[in-house]
């Protein structure tokens, strides 16, 4: 009896999947909602359902189900809460994480179910690079290298020949760094020194202190989350503000960042595929509307997401909401070119799963009412995370590192 | 009597992959896994009085091995027994700087040797991958079937807990509770205090080990999370909620904690809190454990 009990519970969910496209397509969006990285997390969350309001919860006819899950900032948890997901929940697809090992950690998990995996966030270079997977795509994310080549295009010609980088020292780093220091010194500059210190560092003052006299024409900072307010503090109070100009990966001058800072943060330029102060009609309406629901300006973590669950759902549509058919979802997730979204220009999907951009330079200014922003000062056309690199042959390269930041 | 009860016990787990959506099938392969975890602690701070903060550290570090071990081309049995061997080697040097200590002293130290591992873990990126963790490939062929793994885990945990009972009931096991009572009468009446304890620390961490290896093949992934302090306090905490002195509460411990996780998760981002307070709940009205609650009620 027992066994026939089983064998029945077991055909259930077979006879779901044979209704077809009746039922709700179901998402599996997970997010640090505690630990370290929480108050990104919640952000992943706000702008992934601010996407779904908007659209009123369907696509193509069908509703939307999110289910969200803590991941907890680690990545042990991060696989478990992925296998209730998708093997409890019976999620048609997997969206988020933030840290780099908790992605990771998932992408790894998905390589053996077949699970279509996005990752908004997740930069980690290998991700789509050398260790890419078919159904791991990075929508409205970036590779961590990627925005750092144009900055240092940019830097270069501002006139600056000879730089220090400062930065977290762990893996996301190490890749935006590297790809900074290997596009500057192509282009014929110099690094001159390269600080790393470890994550939570309370006080900067050893770094600034070099940093001042490290005889540089600018400073490129990757810091992320409180190192980047009290690097940013530390950089004004010590002096350096005025004197030499500084230069941030995208998280260092985020609005998860400078949304509680003043007058020391103006003025720091920073490359990303979203600027918040940009003119663009879209983008413009798509700020005033998170800062009405949220009371705060979008955070990469926002924004990337609303515009990851904008990509899906587009895909989607084009395949009457055929979530069921992981391959055609891919597939059409891939021949997407995805306009009127925030990020401004369209988008769209290299042949690693990695999105093509008009990347802008920004400059962190203020608005009329205070608020700071990003406001764009350059755009460069249609940045790939291979820039000026031949994908083949820069993949034989080893992943950045400490030890590797480009060949010398 | 006994003998009944652990047969039932024993095919009820086996029979578990027929009953379980593989979801919760891999929740009871985690809590297997675990149940080893707290055992290897409990055999040291229930039998020999010395409550270890590194066990996390030793369990991850067999991880490391087996996945490091087997992305090198080393077959995935040899590489779970090079797990098992780091994890005692690494008991080995832990136990010499730290069986001359006891009390607060020894869980300091102990907790101070785990840091140390998983600095290494984070730092040295060339070959743990460093914050971003190693991906393993160990679930192919055989055992990527869920079912087959759970059974592995089942075979070798059952092996793993009777050479563990055994060991305690053994002439060594009730020197080490001796120990544990009184060090200075056992080192009158003539028996090496600090030669038994290196022994069951070396014992306890190759159980740790062997663990260890099984959460390689169990979880595919590794990273500094694995060898961080939290993985060593649960394994204590799972040790005390099921019953400290007494190896089976290693498995109630294990089972109510990660069971109470995943149902109190799904339900609230404070679970972390609620699982705060069922601790501090069971300190208070069980300080003898789950298990050592029934023992005295059944009495």
């Amino acid at each position: 009896m027992k066994r026939r009990i089983v064998l029945a519970t077991l055909a259930a969910p077979a006879m779901l999947r044979a209704q077809g496209t009746s039922g709700p397509i179901k998402i599996g969006l997970m997010a640090p909602l505690t630990g370290v990285a929480a108050s990104g997390g919640r952000e992943i969350v706000e702008g992934f359902q601010m996407y779904f309001e908007t659209i009123n919860g369907r696509i193509g006819g069908r509703a939307v189900e999110v289910t969200v899950e803590d991941d907890a900032s680690n990545p042990d948890t991060a696989l478990q809460k992925a296998r209730r997901l998708v093997e409890q929940g019976n999620v048609h697809f997997l969206f988020g994480n933030l840290l780099a090992n908790t992605g990771l950690a998932v992408a790894n998990y998905v390589r053996g179910t077949g699970t279509p995996y996005f990752i908004p966030v997740i930069a980690a270079d290998d991700l789509t690079q050398r260790s890419r997977l078919p159904n791991v795509v990075r929508v409205a994310g970036y590779s961590a290298s990627q925005f750092s080549r144009p900055l240092a295009d940019w830097a270069y010609k501002q006139g600056f020949r000879r730089i220090a980088t400062i930065s977290q020292d762990y893996t996301f780093g190490h890749e935006q760094c590297g790809g900074f220091a290997q596009k500057f010194t192509s282009l014929g500059g110099r690094v001159l020194q390269q600080f790393w210190h470890p994550l939570n560092t309370s006080d900067f003052s050893p770094y600034m202190g070099q940093l001042a006299n490290a005889g540089v024409d600018a400073i490129f900072a990757m810091e992320t989350g409180a190192d980047a307010t009290r690097l940013i503090q530390a950089y004004a109070s010590f002096g350096l503000k005025g004197r030499i100009p500084l230069m941030g990966a995208m998280n260092a001058s985020d609005q998860s960042v400078i949304r509680t800072m003043g007058a020391e943060a103006e003025g720091i330029v920073s490359a990303a595929h979203f600027a918040e102060g940009s003119t663009n009609a879209i983008t413009q309406a798509f700020v005033a509307d998170y800062d009405r629901r949220f009371q705060k300006l979008p955070s990469l973590y926002g924004f990337s997401h609303f515009s990851g669950a904008m990509w899906v759902a587009e895909a989607l549509k084009t395949i009457g909401a055929d979530a069921e058919n992981r391959e055609r979802l891919l597939a059409a997730v891939r021949a997407t070119t995805l306009t009127g979204s925030p990020l401004g220009a369209p988008v769209s999907l290299d042949a690693y799963g990695n999105p093509v951009y008009d990347a802008f330079i920004r400059r962190v200014v203020r608005r009329p009412d205070g608020k700071l922003w990003n406001a764009p000062i350059e755009t460069y056309p249609r940045v790939d995370q291979f820039w000026g690199f031949e994908p083949e042959a820069y993949m034989r390269q080893p992943a950045y590192s400490r030890a590797f930041q480009g060949p010398r | 009597m006994r003998a009944v009860f652990i047969l039932a016990g024993l095919v009820a787990l086996a029979s578990m992959p027929l009953l379980l959506p593989s979801y919760q099938l891999g929740i009871a392969s985690e809590i297997l896994i675990f149940s080893v975890l707290a055992m290897s602690v409990n055999l040291l701070a229930g039998y020999a009085g010395r409550t270890p903060l590194c066990h996390g550290a030793i369990f991850g570090t067999s991880t490391y091995v087996v996945i490091i071990a087997a992305a090198a081309g080393v077959p995935v049995w040899a590489a779970c027994l090079l797990g098992v061997a780091a994890a005692g080697g690494l008991s080995v040097v832990f136990g010499i700087i730290a069986v001359r200590t006891s009390g607060v002293y020894f869980l300091l130290l102990t907790l101070a040797l785990g840091l140390i591992i998983w600095g290494i873990c984070l730092r040295w990126t060339g070959v743990t991958g460093g914050e971003n963790g190693l991906r393993g490939d160990l679930r192919q062929g055989w055992l990527a079937d869920s079912q087959r793994l759970y059974w592995l885990i089942l075979v070798v945990g059952a092996v793993l807990t009777f050479a563990m009972w055994r060991l305690v009931r053994s002439p060594f096991g009730l020197t080490l509770r001796a120990i544990k009572d009184s060090p200075s009468r056992m080192a009158a009446l003539g028996h090496d205090v600090p030669a038994h304890l290196f022994a069951a620390f070396v014992a306890s961490g190759l159980f740790a080990g062997a663990a260890g290896a099984l959460y390689a093949l169990f979880n595919d992934f590794v990273s500094p999370t694995t060898v961080a302090l939290p993985q060593s306090v649960e394994g204590l905490l799972m040790a005390i909620v099921g019953g400290v002195g007494n190896i089976l509460g290693g498995l109630v411990g294990a089972f109510v904690l990660i069971a109470l996780e995943q149902f109190v998760s799904a339900y609230t981002e404070r679970w972390l809190s609620v699982l705060g307070l069922t601790a501090i709940a069971i300190m208070l009205f069980a300080p003898q454990g789950l298990l050592g609650l029934l023992q005295r009620k059944s009495q």
